[in-house]
C-alpha cells in the first residue's frame, strides 16, 4: 500500500487537468484535498483516514467518496465472480478427474482440448465469440448489460473459461500423480471398487494443487476484470479501477488497491484454513 | 511343519510380461508353486528378479496395461483367478487373501484416520453392521500388537511410527479374516529391530489365525528365521524350491548358494571378504536363451548358454533348474541326484 501511494504521487500528470478549470479554483482543490502539504504528511494523514476505513473523496467523481463507489460496483463484481468461481471450479475438478480417469480414450482428449483452448484464448475475444455465437447469431441469451439472471450466463461463462482450463488441467496432472502412488495400490488390495478408490482416496489427495492455484484466482476473479466488465457492460469494479489509474485520481487507486489488497490476503487465509481441512498433516497444535 | 497339507492356491506355469515401448519385459516365466494352509512360503531373489510382480500377479495388482498374462492358471480354491470378473476378484482382494505391502511410509493414505482405513476392507461385502465393523477393526489393531486402540484409531498415519504405520498395514490385511497374507518385503524398510518384531508377530498370527503366508524378500535371514518352504527366484523363472531345510544344507543351485554366501555372517572373520555374485541379472527385454544365471555362473559349462535348464526333482518338495543335475555334468557339491529329469 505505501508503495502504491508513492508510486501514484510520482505519476506525471495532476488529477485536475480540465481545461475549464482556472488556477484559482486548482489551488483551492489542491489545498482543501491536501496536496499543498508534504508528501510524508499526506501520507500519514492517509493511514489515519485508513485506519478509520475512510478511503477518501474520489478526485474525479467529486461528490463520491470512495467507499461509496466501491460499495455500488463491487456487488455487480462479486456476483459475476462467484457465479464464474462456481462454474470454474465444479466444471473444471469434474473434467479433470473425468480425463485422469479416462486417460488416453476420447473422453481425455476432449477434456485437454478444452483446457488448451481456455488457456490460450484470451477473455476479451472468448468474451466477443460468446457474444456473437450466443447472443447474436442464435439469439439465446442477452448479449450485454446485467439485469437478471439470463444476462449473468455469458459474461460468466467468459470469465470462468480460463479458471476452469487451468482448475481441469492441474486437477487431470495429480490425479495422475496420485493414481501411482502406493496407497491406491493398497486401496486395490482391499477390494475396494475404481469409483470409490477415486472419490475416497484420489480426490482428496489431487485436490491440494488445485487449491492452490485458487487463492490469488478467487480475489481477482471477484474483484472484477476490466476486460470483461467493459464487453458485457457491466457496471462492476474493473472499469473504475482502471479508469482512476487514467484520471490520476490518487484515493480511487489507492482504496481500491487496498480493497483488493485485503481480499487476496484473505482468500489466501481462507485457502491455507481449507488446507488443513483437505491434509491432516497440516494441521497443527490440535491435540 | 506343513507336512501334506490341504493345497489353498497354486500358481501354475504363470507367465507374466509388460508392454513398454522398449519392447516386452518378460517379467515372470513360466513360475508354478502352491500354498499351504497355515504355512510360511518364502520366495526369495535379488531385485528384478520377478518376485514383487509375481505376488501381484495373485490379486491381480499390476497395473493392467501394461501389464498382461501370456498363460498360466492361477487356482485359488479350486478356481481361477485368472478367469473371474472384475467382481468376483474385488471379493478376493482383501476378503481372501490379504496383501501387506513393502513401505509402510507410502502405504497408508495420509489423508485418512487409519481406522477408517483398516474398516474399509469390509465396504462392499454383507452381513455387518458398522458397529460390528468397528470392533473388528480394534480387535485386529490389539492383535497385531497396537496399545491404546481407541486412541490410535482416530490419529492419521503421519502421527504413527514406522513400525506402527507396518502393523497397521498387516491389521489391513488381516481384518477379514483371510487365509492367505502376501507379505511384499514387509521388513525391508524397517530397522531390525522393528523387523524382528514384525516377524515375530507374523509368526503369532499365523499360530492364532491359521493364515498361510507367503513372504517375499531378499533377506535369506528373514527366510530362514520364519520360512516352512522356500522359492528361489531368477530372472523371472524359479531355480529352486525345496523346504528350508533342502534349500539351505542340500543347497543345489549356484544362485542359492552364492546368495548365501553374499550375507555377512557373525563368524565372518575380520578382514575376510564377502564374496558376492559377481555381474548383474538378465536383461529381461531379450532374456538369454540357456541358464538366466549362467551368465554369473562359476560352474557354467557349454550346455548352460545354450538350452534352458530342465527341471530336476530331489525329493518331494526339492525341484532344481540346473545342468549340474544331469548325468553327464561333472560331479560338484551341487550334484544331488543319478540325473534323472522329471
Amino acid at each position: 500500500m505505501t508503495i502504491v501511494f508513492f508510486l501514484t504521487r510520482l505519476m506525471p500528470g495532476e488529477p485536475f487537468t480540465n481545461p475549464k478549470l482556472t488556477p484559482q479554483v486548482i489551488e483551492n482543490m489542491t489545498k482543501y484535498y491536501g496536496f499543498d502539504k508534504p508528501l510524508i504528511v499526506q501520507y500519514f494523514q492517509y493511514l489515519g483516514n485508513l485506519l478509520h476505513g475512510d478511503f477518501g473523496f474520489s478526485m474525479k467523481y467529486t461528490n463520491k467518496t470512495v467507499n461509496y463507489i466501491i460499495g455500488q460496483t463491487f456487488p455487480f463484481s462479486a456476483d459475476l465472480g462467484i457465479r464464474a468461481l462456481c462454474l470454474a471450479i465444479s466444471f473444471g475438478l469434474v473434467l479433470g478427474i473425468l480425463a485422469a480417469r479416462k486417460r488416453g480414450t476420447k473422453i481425455d482428449f476432449f477434456c485437454v482440448i478444452i483446457a488448451i483452448i481456455g488457456t490460450s484464448i484470451p477473455d476479451f475475444i472468448m468474451g466477443a465469440l460468446l457474444q456473437y455465437f450466443f447472443g447474436i447469431k442464435w439469439g439465446l441469451l442477452p448479449v450485454a448489460l446485467y439485469k437478471g439472471f439470463e444476462y449473468t450466463i455469458l459474461p460468466a461463462t467468459a470469465l470462468a473459461f480460463y479458471t476452469l482450463a487451468s482448475v481441469s488441467r492441474i486437477m487431470r496432472a495429480s490425479m495422475l500423480e496420485v493414481t501411482s502412488q502406493d496407497y491406491i495400490k493398497t486401496a486395490r488390495s482391499k477390494g475396494l471398487s475404481e469409483a470409490r478408490i477415486t472419490v475416497k482416496h484420489q480426490i482428496r489427495n489431487a485436490i491440494m494443487p488445485v487449491m492452490t492455484i485458487l487463492g490469488p484466482t478467487v480475489a481477482s476473479v471477484l474483484t472484477g476484470t476490466f476486460v470483461i466488465e467493459a464487453i458485457f457492460a457491466i457496471p462492476g469494479m474493473g472499469k473504475y479501477y482502471v479508469e482512476s489509474v487514467n484520471n490520476n485520481d490518487y484515493s480511487m487507486i489507492l482504496g481500491m488497491t487496498v480493497f483488493y489488497g485485503i481480499f487476496l490476503v484473505t482468500a489466501n487465509l481462507i485457502v491455507d484454513i481449507l488446507y488443513g481441512v483437505a491434509d491432516p498433516r497440516v494441521r497443527i497444535g490440535k491435540k | 511343519m506343513a507336512d501334506k497339507k490341504d493345497t489353498i492356491l497354486e500358481l501354475k506355469n504363470v507367465v507374466y510380461s509388460f508392454k513398454t515401448y522398449g519392447g516386452e519385459v518378460k517379467a515372470v516365466r513360466d513360475v508354478s508353486f502352491d500354498v499351504r494352509a497355515g504355512e510360511v512360503l518364502g520366495i526369495v531373489g535379488e531385485s528384478g528378479c520377478g518376485k514383487s510382480v509375481t505376488a501381484q500377479c495373485i490379486l491381480r495388482l499390476n497395473p493392467e496395461p501394461p501389464g498382461f498374462f501370456e498363460g498360466g492358471e492361477i487356482i485359488y480354491k479350486g478356481e481361477d483367478i485368472l478367469k473371474m470378473d472384475n467382481k468376483a476378484i474385488r471379493k478376493i482382494r482383501g476378503g481372501e487373501i490379504g496383501f501387506v505391502f513393502q513401505d509402510p511410509m507410502t502405504s497408508l493414505n495420509p489423508t485418512m484416520k487409519v481406522g477408517k482405513q483398516i474398516m474399509e476392507v469390509f465396504v462392499g461385502r454383507e452381513g455387518h453392521t458398522k458397529e460390528e465393523i468397528k470392533q473388528k477393526a480394534l480387535e485386529i489393531m490389539k492383535l497385531v500388537g497396537i496399545s491404546d486402540t481407541e486412541k490410535r484409531f482416530n490419529q492419521y498415519p503421519h502421527e504413527l511410527s514406522g513400525g506402527m504405520k507396518q502393523r497397521i498395514m498387516i491389521a489391513i490385511a488381516l481384518v477379514s479374516r483371510p487365509s492367505v497374507i502376501i507379505c511384499d518385503e514387509p521388513t525391508t524398510s524397517l530397522d531390525v529391530t522393528i523387523e524382528a518384531q514384525i516377524l515375530e508377530l507374523l509368526l503369532e498370527l499365523r499360530e492364532t489365525l491359521g493364515t498361510s503366508i507367503i513372504m517375499i524378500t531378499h533377506d535369506l535371514g528373514v527366510i530362514a528365521k520364519i520360512c516352512d518352504r522356500v522359492v528361489v527366484m531368477y530372472g523371472g523363472k524359479i531355480v529352486e524350491k525345496g523346504t528350508a531345510r533342502e534349500i539351505y544344507y542340500e543347497t543345489a543351485h549356484p544362485y542359492t548358494s552364492g546368495l548365501m554366501h553374499s550375507i555377512a555372517r557373525l563368524e565372518t572373520n575380520r578382514g575376510e571378504k564377502l564374496h558376492p555374485i559377481e555381474g548383474t541379472p538378465p536383461d529381461l527385454f531379450a532374456p538369454p536363451v540357456g541358464c538366466p544365471f549362467a551368465a554369473r555362473c562359476d560352474y557354467c559349462m557349454d550346455v548352460c548358454n545354450k538350452l534352458p535348464p530342465e527341471e530336476y526333482k530331489l525329493s518331494d518338495e526339492h525341484m532344481t533348474r540346473c545342468w549340474l543335475q544331469h548325468e553327464m555334468a561333472p560331479d560338484t557339491e551341487f550334484k544331488r541326484t543319478k540325473g534323472e529329469a522329471k
